[in-house]
């Protein structure tokens, strides 16, 4: 056989070769992909079942703190703080009313009626005497109620209410009905105008809940941690 | 002589291939396969048509060429038509390399 034929077959053999190479390179590929692949699937799922774990244990504990941190009784005062629940215990109920006592001539009649500011001023001594929940006329005073003049009525929580008020308070009864009749004090004035108090002590008073709470728009809570209370 | 051409260029083509970056998509796999039974077909029966005294090199390099351009080409229409032509090759080829191996076989054992 000639130099050209030999030549020849080489080549042919040379294609063989590199088709074979190339075949072998490409089944070695796919199964070493389908390897891979289940190994790296696999070790996927080892890693986020961990991870899951990991997470699920972090939650019973943060449920477990939370549970620690707000107690039924830290829930409790807080719902007495914000006044969100009906609550009774001892206090007083008092009764104002407008005047009864024909008024002077040409005195101001304004003189003779009950005001807001009437009604403060006994809300601030009942306070001042350690009331711990107050109503008036069945409204809640919160921590954002207002009681304001709104014309002939006094709003408060945003509702209006005629006289005669109706205001209760839990707290010491004595204490806070004697704070009210100090000499001099706010009852003491009212008598002067005639306009009708009634203080009548009880040994369970019920106040109901605020009925309406405004959302927090503007306060936002600091992240400092909480103080410890005594 | 000749076989040492043969030895020389299958060689080459190993280490080409192994050198060659570039590897075929796993759809066109089983075209080339069918391109190299029949280059396997190809080769033993030229080595046959050696031992039969009857070898031509335009005959085994067209035999070569052609049956497996052909081949592939085959199997890929077949695939387009949706037709295994894959299995048929395969098992053709690989039929008629059994029957060249034997032939080779027993021309040897006469010789």
């Amino acid at each position: 056989m000639d130099l050209k034929a030999n030549i020849i077959i080489a080549f042919v053999f040379a294609v063989l070769g590199f088709m074979l190479t190339v075949q072998f390179k490409t089944t070695e590929r796919q199964r070493n992909i389908r390897i891979e692949r289940v190994e790296e699937l696999s070790e996927r799922l080892r890693i986020v079942e961990a991870e899951k774990n990991q997470v699920q244990k972090e939650l019973a504990d943060l449920r477990k703190n939370s549970g620690h941190l707000m107690s039924d009784a830290e829930l409790e005062r807080l719902n007495l703080l914000a006044g969100t629940t009906e609550v009774y215990g001892p206090g007083l109920e008092i009764t104002l009313d407008d005047s009864t006592s024909t008024k002077k001539l040409g005195e101001n009649p304004n003189l003779y009626i009950v005001h807001d500011e009437d009604l403060l001023r006994i809300l601030n001594e009942l306070r001042a005497a350690g009331a711990e929940a107050i109503s008036v006329n069945g409204q809640r005073i919160g921590a954002m109620s207002e009681l304001r003049c709104a014309g002939p009525t006094v709003s408060i929580n945003n509702v209006r209410s005629a006289p005669p008020y109706n205001i209760k308070a839990i707290g010491d009864p004595k204490t806070m009905a004697s704070a009210l009749r100090l000499r001099g004090g706010v009852v003491d004035t009212f008598g002067f105008w005639g306009i009708t108090v009634k203080i009548t002590e009880s040994a369970k008073v019920v106040i109901p809940p605020q009925k309406t709470m405004r959302g927090y728009e503007y306060v936002k809570q600091s992240k400092k941690p909480k103080e410890d209370r005594q | 002589m000749t076989i040492y051409y043969a030895l020389f260029g299958l060689v080459v083509g190993i280490v080409l291939g192994n050198v060659c970056p570039y590897s075929l998509p796993p759809e066109y796999g089983r075209l080339l396969a069918v391109a190299v039974m029949a280059g396997l077909d190809a080769v033993l029966g030229g080595v046959r048509a050696v031992f039969e005294e009857k070898y031509s090199t335009a005959i085994f390099i067209s035999g070569f060429f052609i049956n497996g351009i052909m081949g592939a080409l085959l199997c890929y229409f077949g695939a387009m038509l949706g037709i295994d032509m894959y299995m048929v090759a395969v098992l053709i080829f690989g039929m008629r390399i059994f029957q060249n191996i034997a032939i080779i076989r027993r021309e040897y054992m006469a010789k």
